[in-house]
């Protein structure tokens, strides 16, 4: 049997990992993927608990969690879409708009 | 007939309001009217309330109670003889204010007339409400209309008086409320039961310790609003920039809110406290009446003298309240009848000179009695009633204020009676200054003199102000069991704390007195035991 | 006869309303035909009163007749009550007898005015106000008519308001006024905690029966003082009263002679069982009126409007009055009070005539040689004159020396002193004044010259009468010399008036002091008649001897110049300091200040607003793991 410490160290370098790539990535279509790998982080953690407690409410949960990042997915790259119309950029850094 | 009829008098106005929204805003003179027809007809209800107020019993009356939101949220309303005379005053001057107005105001008469007839309504509800939540409704909900009414009709700086007037009102009614929901808890504690009822509320017996900040909070609210020193400089800029009408009623109606405040629930809810600051706030007082005097002597413009006229006066009238004894309190409210007579005709006066000249500058004057002799003669009037000329009203109140004062203690009643001096002093000199002498402005000349409209309006005014003057019987013995009835429940209170002290008990946050006035669940217990 | 004495007052007020109302739409000669018959009513009803009350006797002499409860509030309760007693009868009879020729000699004096009816209404407002302060049975409804008189002083000085001099003037008398009433009104304060009441019979009651102590009663006292010296013009709140001749000559006759600025001594005669009672403050008002009596009179010597002159001339003479009521004569003080309002308001109506005469002329050195011009004016001033100068046979000698003896009597030398020397200034003065208006060479102005005439016969009639009176009515209170019996005025005042030191002086005594007083008087007038008739040249020499001196006397001794400096300067520069730097500063600048640091927060806090995601979801996730660390440990 793989420890499942194993699966949650690989889920808190994936989430880290996810973290800090929103953060150093400039364009918002690279910074929604990293979004991604946060999540499917999560996704993971939950997969192995749920294995580890033996019930099955963290896969159930997990279930959502894709639902929701697949909406979030189009809405999101539809609200990317909108905003490259209007201001003809991505750059997550020119998008100021709420500022002070 | 059992009309509820103290309803109607606080929200005819508002329901009129409602009205309007049917009217075209062309239809300006309409729209006029109506308002008047609807303050003129609320002012009669009002004396309905006047001729069958039973003087004898301090209980309140004309009570109307229904069950609003629960949690002791409840719709409490009744009137006292200390309430009695302030919703008179309001219903009473409102159509006054409203003539006033009628050429003044020229653009948006709609709103205007809507936030006018608003104010009115949470005027009113502020002195009949009985629930404190209720109550501190009302308090908020009349900052509303007033702060449209300076903002949108106002002078030059309008945006800043208003705001001002606002926020700083705000800040010492939130800190009230805060208080209000602490007691609310201790009463829960106490008794188990949800009430924001006032009569609940005067049972409460609460701890020193708790009493002075729940006092502080109650007083910095009332004390911004009289206002009392030195929490007194949104007053010049608010008076100054409202329009006349505005001023009007913030002079007349709105200060009294505060002073009202402080008879209804600073002292009896918390006499220790009182007793603790009782020093700190006459001492504000004498500094109000004397530093309030002296700043109305140097002011340049008509309308900020009369302001800071009115700190002085309410000085005055605080001074009187703290000295808790009956010839200072009937004294005290006669005070606030006679200010909110005296100085908002003063105000129209003032705009009736400003609807002329457009300036109110004083040394844009000089020389008007010439040209308005009419005017001259009502306002030497007014003049003469807001410096406490015997005849007039001013004298009643004054007399008994400063009377009152004087038996709690001398020195506050000698530094009270300069009043006497400096009030002469700087409205005989704006007076000279303005009517008085040859004319100098060119402007003058063309001055036309009052016209039937703007008498019909002064004239009540004139008319009471002699009447209260001469005759103050009518007024004063409504009041007297109201006020005995007041004192003696703050001396009542003050008394289990001093025989508390002695005995070096210490007391629980809240305990509850018997009461001694039925309620209704122990006039049902009786029916049934018998 | 007596019970109808409470209209005494009210007939002058139905008049003033009417007049307020209507005024404007009367024709003027129905006006002043109300506005006088008004007052003469009210006098013939008080001469009703009067003999009602010689026929009383002694033991039924106060009679009270309380109309309506007016303010009753606690403990503090005052009526509208009025008194009919020999003091009150007496007031009565004067204000409205004078009163009734002034108000007909302004007939004519204000014919060409354009605020005739106003002069009416005003002039009326002020006889109802005069009467309720002489007949009220409490001292809250005296002070009412105290008030009442000074307002009606403030409208009728401003008169011609449009002259700043006149509006100024107005509101000075009512500003200094009040600071005398402030201390009135704590005195009736005291009185109502200590007495509990403050109708006049309650008061006296309590003091005989020993309920206050004697400084309590001197407080009292003191207090109530003050208010008399504002009213009536005495040391230090005079300084309205040479202002207030801005008015209308009859005013200033009615008002500031005969009237109102008696109010004083008449409110310490009715309290005359406390001043009695509290020694100190018997002393501190023969003292105060003693030094004013002399102080007016030098001021009186250097000034050349004919008007000033009677002006001091009053302040001085009514020191006199103090002086009588403070060695504990009220009698005499009365008694001169009653003389006084005859000849004063003769002088004034005289001078109002002889202004008139001249078209309005009213410096002394622009007159002269009037004597033959004026055929009625100028005998009906000399008798003026003369009863003021205490010239045996005529009122002011009686009343005068009333006073003068009883301060002797008394053992206050220095104030008899200052009173003697107060003596021989006022003959100088006086004489000075006959002398330059009437005698010597005329200097008169070309333009005044050209129309000078005697004045109408309703302004003649009234000082022919007042001349009579002023000769005659000394007569009701004849010196102690000739027996007490013969002093009606004194006898009639005793009910009121308890006669608390008896005159004890020898015979000798009493006729020596007569007849220093006389001589007194006759080398003032001698004195004026050298300087100004035998050599004229001597005022001009004496000036350049004394030129300090002169100019020292001649500007009043610049007390206005320092109370303005003193008091009204630097109050307004305090207080405009204070406004600038403290109010607007300060507490304004507090509120605003916690305006500019809420917005100094807000722009602060601000930068965390950059807009960009990442900086927001950095703090979300700085937000998250400190949550987490919480919550784990």
């Amino acid at each position: 049997m793989i420890p499942l410490s194993y699966f949650l160290i690989l889920s808190i370098i994936l989430f880290v990992l996810g973290a800090i790539g929103f953060f150093i990535k400039r364009d918002l279509i690279t910074q929604f993927m990293t979004v991604e790998i946060m999540l499917n982080a999560a996704n993971l953690a939950f997969i192995t608990f749920a294995k580890s407690a033996g019930s099955l409410d963290g896969q159930v949960i997990v279930f959502f969690i894709i639902t929701v990042a697949a909406a979030e997915a189009a809405v999101g790259l539809a609200i990317i879409l909108l905003v490259y119309r209007q201001k003809k950029t991505i750059k997550s850094e020119d998008i100021k708009l709420m500022k002070g | 007939m059992n009309l509820p009829i103290l309803s109607i008098v606080t929200f005819l106005p508002l329901a009129g309001a409602v009205l309007f929204i049917f009217i075209g805003r062309e239809r300006e003179n309409l729209l006029r009217y109506l308002a008047l027809f609807i303050t003129i007809i609320t002012f009669i209800a009002s004396l309905y309330l006047y001729f069958n107020f039973n003087a004898q019993t301090p209980e309140p009356q004309f009570v109307e109670k229904s069950a609003w939101i629960g949690y002791g949220i409840n719709y409490h309303i009744g009137i006292d003889g200390i309430s009695l005379y302030l919703v008179l005053l309001t219903t009473f001057l409102m159509p006054i204010v409203l003539l006033s107005s009628w050429t003044y105001i020229q653009s948006r008469v709609k709103e205007y007339l809507i936030f006018m007839l608003m104010l009115q309504t949470g005027i009113i509800g502020v002195f009949v409400a009985l629930n404190l939540f209720l109550f501190y409704v009302f308090w908020e909900a009349m900052l509303i209309p007033m702060y449209f009414l300076i903002g949108i009709w106002g002078g030059r700086r309008k945006i800043y008086a208003t705001v001002k007037f606002v926020l700083f009102t705000m800040l010492g009614s939130l800190l009230m409320l805060v208080a209000i929901f602490y007691m609310y808890s201790l009463f829960y504690k106490a008794t188990g039961t949800y009430s924001f009822n006032i009569f609940d509320y005067y049972r409460m017996i609460l701890n020193p310790n708790v009493q002075i900040w729940l006092f502080l909070a109650f007083a910095l609210a009332f004390a911004i609003k009289v206002p009392l020193f030195p929490f007194h400089t949104w007053l010049p800029d608010a008076h100054v920039e409202a329009p006349t009408a505005g001023s009007v009623v913030l002079a007349a109606v709105l200060l009294k809110m505060g002073t009202y405040g402080f008879l209804r629930f600073a002292l009896p809810l918390f006499p220790d406290a009182l007793q603790k600051f009782l020093p700190v706030l006459a001492v504000l007082c004498i500094i109000g009446i004397i530093y309030g005097g002296l700043m109305a002597l140097i002011q340049k413009d008509v309308k900020s003298l009369v302001a800071y006229s009115s700190v002085s006066h309410m000085g005055l009238i605080m001074l009187a309240v703290f000295a808790l004894n009956i010839e200072a309190v009937e004294g005290a409210i006669y005070q606030m009848l006679n200010h909110g007579l005296s100085t908002g005709a003063l105000f129209l006066c003032v705009g009736i000179l400003y609807e002329r000249a457009h300036t109110r500058l004083i040394k844009e004057f000089g020389g008007v009695s010439k040209q308005m002799p009419v005017f001259s003669a009502f306002f030497l009037i007014c003049m003469l009633s807001s410096v406490g000329l015997p005849g007039l009203n001013g004298f009643v109140g004054e007399v008994l204020c400063l009377y009152g004062v004087f038996k709690t203690n001398t020195l506050f009643a000698i530094l009270g009676v300069t009043t006497v001096i400096l009030a002469a002093a700087y409205l005989l000199w704006m007076f000279q200054r303005v009517m008085q002498g040859p004319i100098t402005n060119e402007k003058v000349f063309s001055f036309k003199d009052l016209r039937v409209r703007e008498i019909v309006y002064l004239a009540p005014i004139v008319v009471m102000m002699f009447w209260m003057g001469i005759y103050p019987q009518t007024f004063l013995r409504k009041m007297d069991v109201s006020v005995t009835h007041l004192l003696n429940q703050v001396k009542k209170k003050e008394a289990i704390f001093t025989k508390a002290q002695k005995e070096k008990e210490t007391l629980p946050p809240s305990i509850l007195m018997e009461s001694e006035k039925h309620t209704e669940d122990t006039e049902k217990e009786e029916k049934e035991s018998r | 006869m007596t019970e109808i004495f409470w209209l005494i007052p009210f007939i002058p007020a139905l008049s003033t309303l009417i007049l307020a109302v209507f005024g404007q739409k009367l024709p003027k000669k129905y006006v002043s035909f109300q506005a006088c018959f008004a007052v003469f009513a009210s006098f013939v009803i008080s001469v009703i009163s009067l003999i009602g009350l010689l026929q009383a006797g002694h033991e039924h002499s106060t009679i009270v007749k309380n109309l309506f409860s007016w303010i009753h509030a606690g403990s503090f309760k005052a009526d509208l009550s009025l008194q009919l007693d020999p003091l009150s009868a007496v007031m009565a009879l004067v204000v409205t007898g004078v009163g009734f020729l002034i108000h007909v000699y302004s007939v004519g004096y204000m014919a060409e005015d354009k605020g005739y009816t106003r002069y009416f209404t005003y002039m009326n407002l002020f006889t109802f106000a005069m009467l309720v302060l002489v007949m009220a049975s409490n001292i809250v409804l005296m002070f009412v008519g105290w008030e009442g008189v000074g307002l009606c002083s403030y409208l009728l000085i401003g008169f011609w308001f449009e002259k700043h001099s006149a509006a100024n003037a107005g509101k000075k008398a009512f500003i200094v006024n009040r600071i005398g009433d402030a201390a009135f009104l704590l005195g009736i304060f005291f009185i109502f905690i200590h007495i509990g009441s403050g109708e006049f019979r309650a008061i006296n009651e309590a003091i005989g029966g020993g309920e206050i102590t004697q400084s309590l009663a001197t407080l009292i006292a003191i207090l109530l003082f003050v208010g008399a010296v504002g009213k009536s013009a005495q040391i230090p709140l005079y300084v309205w009263l040479p202002d207030a001749m801005e008015g209308p000559t009859p005013v200033s006759a009615l008002i500031h002679a005969a009237t109102m600025v008696t109010a004083g001594v008449y409110m310490v005669s009715r309290m005359n069982i406390l001043f009695t009672f509290s020694i100190s403050a018997g002393h501190i008002v023969a003292v105060v009126g003693a030094v004013t009596a002399v102080f007016a009179a030098t001021m009186a010597l250097t000034q050349n409007d004919i008007k000033r002159v009677l002006a001091y001339s009053t302040i001085s003479q009514i020191g006199y009055m103090f002086i009588g009521c403070g060695v504990g004569a009220y009698a005499a003080g009365m008694f001169h009070l009653y003389t006084h309002a005859f000849f004063k308001s003769l002088l004034f109506l005289a001078a109002g005539s002889v202004m008139h005469a001249l078209s309005g002329e009213l410096n002394m050195q622009k007159m002269g040689g009037l004597r033959k011009y004026l055929p009625l004016t100028y005998p009906t001033f000399l008798i003026g004159a003369i009863a003021i100068a205490g010239i045996p046979f005529l009122s002011g000698f009686f009343s005068k020396d009333a006073i003068l003896t009883s301060a002797f009597a008394s053992g206050q030398y220095f104030v008899w002193g200052l009173g003697i020397f107060g003596a021989v200034l006022t003959a100088f003065y006086m004489f000075r004044l006959i002398f330059l208006t009437f005698y010597g060479k005329e200097r008169l102005e070309p333009e005044a010259k050209k129309h000078l005439h005697e004045s109408p016969p309703v302004m003649t009639i009234p000082l022919v009468l007042l001349a009579f009176f002023s000769v005659i009515a000394g007569y009701v209170g004849l010196p102690v010399v000739f027996g007490k019996k013969l002093d009606f005025f004194g006898r009639f005042l005793e009910p009121v008036i308890e006669h608390a030191h008896e005159v004890h002086l020898t015979l000798g005594t009493e006729w020596m002091l007569i007849l220093i007083s006389v001589a007194v008087a006759v080398t003032g007038i001698y004195i004026a008649w050298v300087f100004y008739i035998k050599n004229p040249q001597t005022p001009h020499n004496l000036v350049a001897r004394f030129p300090g001196l002169y100019k020292l006397l001649y500007n009043k001794y610049y007390v206005d110049e320092i109370y303005n400096t003193l008091f009204v300067n630097s109050t307004i520069k305090g207080s405009e300091v204070v406004y600038d730097h403290f109010d607007l500063k300060v507490i304004d600048g507090a509120v605003n200040g916690s305006a500019s640091a809420t917005n100094f927060f807000g722009k602060v806090l601000s930068y965390i607003q950059t807009g960009l995601i990442k900086d927001y979801a950095l703090i979300f996730l700085l937000g998250a793991i400190l949550l987490l660390g919480y919550l784990l440990f």
